[in-house]
């Protein structure tokens, strides 16, 4: 069965991968339905993963764990939810309330918190690492931050110029790490491609 | 037929330096992050607490799902060696398929430590499916359940600040590597020992997941010189007014 999943596996790899390079006809076709099927797989794993949500959160009610009422809220309104997103669909204004009037507002709470947070992780950074980086990063941080902060008068003089210098040096840094990240993925890719790792129940 | 013969020359070596490394390991330099990582697992072992380990949104379909796959290699080792415990590591993640994932490759490590009766399909959750529901998600379990060290490796956002927040105020060590631009400069200050760019794929070669690891990382150290070269030459060309 194993040696059958990972044959499979980098078969159907292949087919996707030699479908970008090689416009035939009946590779480009055997490409689309094979992506295909891998949509109605990751359709049905997000039924699995909510599954798994709701298992979870079940198990810390039974066994009365912390915050076992927060579990019973999330499974009572994802219960409530998913059973009128079917009989109403998700155009109806009872539906678009409970988007507007819970998820949104709460993730913009979140979002607020982030920004608290950000700022008190950076006054922590010279507590938890002194060395130059660090000072560096943060001074760099804050010097960017004084240019783009709007004031009533419009920017502070000169800061289109800090913008333009540090903004050089961020941009060339960032191309760096994606070339990196990118490289990263390549050979990642590569390893799974041909089953030297295999996170699909193999070796 | 550029992008074809990158990916030619990638597997060949990919290929060769695995072969090659299987005979003579690499001595791999000091990453102060991976060194944390291989003792808190075995603190962790023997202490009686929990890793908890965070793979992401990595969306298999998209070019983030790389970074989460490189956390899966990762998970695959660290499930091996934490069998023994008496907690197992929590696996989340904000990617259905990524939690069915992590739960076979939790189990193939426990499978492959002679321990797959210990393997519980509960360690291995999907806590939310948008940036902030995954965090909310997240963070009782960084928080309650005895949680020695949270491990960050994936495709993480700007969410992952609210996740690292919580495990420094819990007092467990954080390891954290996301793909992610944004992310890598939140965790950059909120983490003792960051992990910047590619450093999140040397992941499995420092855990000891083998020799196609290692090779792994000499193939992108190959390529990123020769993609400095060809920066180099574009750049002395242009200076030289040579175009093409």
């Amino acid at each position: 069965m194993r040696v059958f999943t990972a044959a499979f596996a980098i078969s159907s790899g292949l087919i996707v991968l030699l479908g970008y390079f090689f416009q035939i006809p009946a590779l480009m076709q055997l490409r689309l339905i094979l992506t295909d099927w891998a949509i109605v797989i990751a359709g049905f794993a997000v039924l699995i993963g909510i599954f798994n949500l709701i298992a979870v959160q079940m198990e810390k009610i039974r066994t009365r764990q912390k915050g076992s009422v927060f579990g019973a809220a999330l499974v009572l309104s994802l219960i409530v939810t998913f059973g009128f997103g079917l009989l109403l669909g998700p155009e109806d204004p009872f539906m678009r309330l409970a988007v507007d009037a819970v998820i949104v507002p709460v993730e913009a709470a979140l979002m607020a918190i982030l920004a608290v947070t950000l700022i008190y992780a950076s006054m922590r950074l010279l507590r938890r690492r002194v060395d130059l980086m660090s000072v560096l990063f943060l001074t760099v941080a804050v010097i960017f931050l004084a240019a783009i902060m709007p004031t009533p008068f419009g920017q502070l003089l000169g800061s289109q110029f800090i913008i333009d210098f540090a903004g050089m040096f961020s941009r060339g840094g960032a191309r760096g790490l994606l070339l990196g990240i990118a490289l990263g993925t390549l050979l990642t890719g590569l390893r799974v491609l041909f089953a030297i790792d295999r996170p699909y129940g193999g070796n | 037929m550029i992008a074809l013969g990158i990916l030619v020359f990638a597997v060949v070596l990919l290929l060769a330096l695995t072969l090659w490394r299987r005979r003579s390991p690499a001595t791999l330099r000091k990453i102060d992050a991976y060194d944390r990582l291989n003792r808190e697992v075995g603190l962790a072992v023997e202490n009686g607490t929990r890793l908890h380990i965070s793979l992401g949104r990595g969306n298999l379909f998209t070019s983030r799902g790389g970074s989460a796959l490189a956390g899966l290699a990762m998970l695959r080792r660290i499930a091996e060696r934490t069998s023994v415990s008496d907690r197992p590591p929590i696996v989340t993640s904000g990617d259905a398929a990524l939690t069915i994932l992590s739960q076979d490759t939790s189990q193939s490590g426990y499978r492959a430590a002679g321990a797959e009766e210990q393997f519980r399909v509960s360690a291995g959750r999907m806590t939310g499916l948008s940036p902030f529901s995954y965090a909310a998600g997240t963070i009782p379990i960084a928080r309650d359940e005895n949680v020695s060290a949270t491990i960050l490796l994936g495709d993480l956002g700007a969410e992952s600040a609210l996740v690292a927040e919580v495990a420094d105020r819990q007092d467990s060590s954080l390891i954290a590597a996301s793909d992610n631009l944004p992310a890598q400069t939140i965790l950059y200050a909120s983490a003792q020992d960051p992990l910047i760019g590619e450093e999140l794929f040397a992941a499995g070669a420092y855990v000891g997941a083998g020799a196609s690891h290692e090779a792994s990382l000499l193939v992108q150290d190959i390529l990123r010189w020769l993609i400095i070269l060809t920066i180099l030459g574009g750049a002395a060309l242009k200076f030289l007014g040579i175009g093409f």
